[in-house]
């Protein structure tokens, strides 16, 4: 099967090295890796951010040359950084990633942001901002979405909604996701594919449960698994 | 809502045109070419100025505010202004160039030093203080060269000359003068309008509009020279005129529910609307001389920017 996108030669200012990878629609990919080690600027890289070196083909097409009209079906972006400059309404934010009115509506009520609609994103509380924030790189249905720590700020329950929720769009959407987390457990739950990051390079890539197993866990992150869960090694 | 500015818009020009209506319906009365020659003469470059420099000042402010996600930034507050009136002196009375042309170059290049002067010292991503003080030393520094230059000039009455444009002043001025004003402002608010929704990107952070494809670096670049280029085709014409560029845009956002790039073309009627106001205090009070109207926007701005910061503190305390 030819892959959705194909990324060869990333590098982004010392902090990602000639890395190559490619992704599956359908897939939901986990990047999970200690502080430092390279997960958001390999997402900076494959999305165009801060003038990245390699090549980066999504759908057979180069996003570099593209129009924003067209990018924005191609290619969400969630930032780390839930920071908004000015005090949009949730439904205006939402509508700045592309999305068309129908298209907003089905995300409002998808991640029950209905009742927020016409709320000031400042006057929300942290995890609302937040919901708020993914719904707008999602709305606009692009193949491949590139999230960085979607899961920070949300309570445990929404959480694992979101994480439901990620896997039935690569399902039943066929997109590509590609998300950077912190959460082993949860990153081990949900996702088809694991990849961990090391120092600006791929350490390894697998299937979750042979990746959380394998002595990679201990030698990069410190800890492994103990009866009540993982603890410093 | 844009009708209506629209409409107010019309309303404050039409007033500019037409007020004081008593000395100028006397002037039709007795001789109606005399009436059409004052007309035509002194009062439209006046109207057309006060449309043209507080449109472009609208539009600037409402481009800075957006570049810099920062409703404090504003082509004053940036010393953009001031390094523009710098320009335009050193043009005028050092290098002895006064044809319109010249002071207009002389003051977008310095429009252009201030605000590459900014982006050096601030940084695009700069914090609310930063960007004051940066701005604030490059006012002071710019008002002193100009103080400087004025000294050094060969004229004994060059003080006394530039005090009335260095404060802001539409008087007097001819319809070609005028063009000189309006015919860039107009250019530049057409250009700014046209980045519209790359600036709105911009809400969501650099990296965000970046993922969409905006060129971010490209873009600062673009606002800095047409900002540069639109206030100091107005200041060389019109002197330095402060604040309309701070308010129109704070207004004009409550119009197009905070986004702040849709905010240009609305900040640029508020803007023009604003400045004709500010002439027509300026006509009808009874000091007996002309009072600038850089004057009459400070006295008035200037309470309104300390309510500001007021309220930016109150809700940061929140």
């Amino acid at each position: 099967m030819t892959p959705l996108v194909t990324a060869s030669g990333l590098s982004l200012a010392g902090r990602l090295r000639e890395t190559s990878l490619t992704l599956e629609a359908g897939a939901l990919t986990c990047l999970i890796g200690p502080n430092g080690s390279g997960k958001t600027s390999l997402l900076h890289a494959i999305a165009g951010i801060g003038r990245p070196a390699g090549n980066v083909r999504i759908d057979a097409v180069d996003p570099a040359g593209l129009a924003p009209a067209q990018l924005q079906r191609l290619l969400g972006f969630l930032p780390a950084s839930r920071d908004v400059k000015w005090p949009l309404t949730a439904a205006d934010l939402i509508a700045l990633g592309g999305a068309g009115e129908p298209e907003i509506a089905r995300i409002l009520v998808d991640l029950d942001l209905a009742a927020l609609a016409g709320r000031r994103i400042d006057l929300m509380s942290t995890g609302e901002r937040s919901r708020v924030l993914i719904a707008r790189a999602l709305a606009a249905r692009p193949k491949l979405l590139l999230l960085d720590e979607p899961v920070a700020n949300l309570d445990p329950l929404w959480q694992l909604r979101l994480m439901d929720y990620l896997r039935g769009l690569a399902r039943d959407q066929g997109c590509a996701l590609l998300i950077a987390a912190h959460d082993l457990d949860l990153a081990g739950r949900y996702a088809d594919r694991l990849i961990i990051m090391d120092e600006g390079r791929i350490a390894a890539d697998g299937a979750p449960g042979a990746l959380l197993a394998s002595p990679h866990i201990k030698a990069i992150f410190g800890i492994e698994r103990g009866e009540a869960g993982w603890r410093p090694a | 809502m844009r009708l209506g500015l629209l409409v107010l818009l019309a309303a404050a020009f039409a007033l500019s045109l037409a007020l004081p209506w008593a000395a100028l319906g006397e002037l039709f009365a007795q001789d109606r070419s005399l009436g059409w020659a004052v007309l035509a003469e002194l009062r439209l470059p006046r109207a057309l100025l006060a449309l043209s420099y507080g449109a472009m000042l609208g539009a600037a402010g409402a481009a800075i505010q957006a570049l810099f996600a920062n409703p404090l930034a504003s082509p004053d507050l940036t010393g953009t202004t001031s390094g523009a009136a710098l320009g335009a002196v050193v043009t005028a009375y050092l290098l002895g160039f006064t044809a319109p042309l010249a002071l207009s170059i002389g003051s977008v290049l310095g429009a252009l030093g201030a605000l590459g002067l900014l982006l050096a010292l601030a940084g695009p991503k700069a914090e609310t203080a930063t960007l004051l003080l940066s701005g604030l030393a490059i006012s002071a520094l710019a008002g002193a060269l100009t103080t400087l230059a004025l000294a050094l000039a060969p004229s004994p009455f060059a003080f006394y000359d530039a005090y009335d444009w260095l404060m802001g002043s539409l008087v007097d001025r001819s319809l070609g003068q005028a063009g000189f004003a309006a015919l860039p402002a107009a250019l530049v608010i057409l250009l700014l309008w046209r980045m519209r929704d790359a600036l709105d990107s911009l809400t969501l952070g650099e990296e965000v509009a970046q993922s969409q494809g905006h060129d971010v670096a490209r873009m600062r670049i673009r606002i800095v020279c047409l900002t540069a280029l639109g206030v100091g085709a107005c200041v060389a014409i019109c002197g330095a005129i402060g604040f309309v560029g701070l308010v129109a845009p704070i207004f004009a956002r409550r119009l197009t529910g905070g986004h702040p790039g849709r905010a240009i073309l609305p900040a640029a009627a508020i803007g023009a609307i604003l400045l004709l106001a500010a002439d027509l205090v300026v006509r009808s009070a009874p000091l007996g001389r002309t009072l600038p109207i850089g004057v009459v926007t400070a006295l008035l701005g200037a309470p309104f920017f300390l309510w500001l910061v007021a309220h930016m503190r109150w809700r940061l305390a929140r």
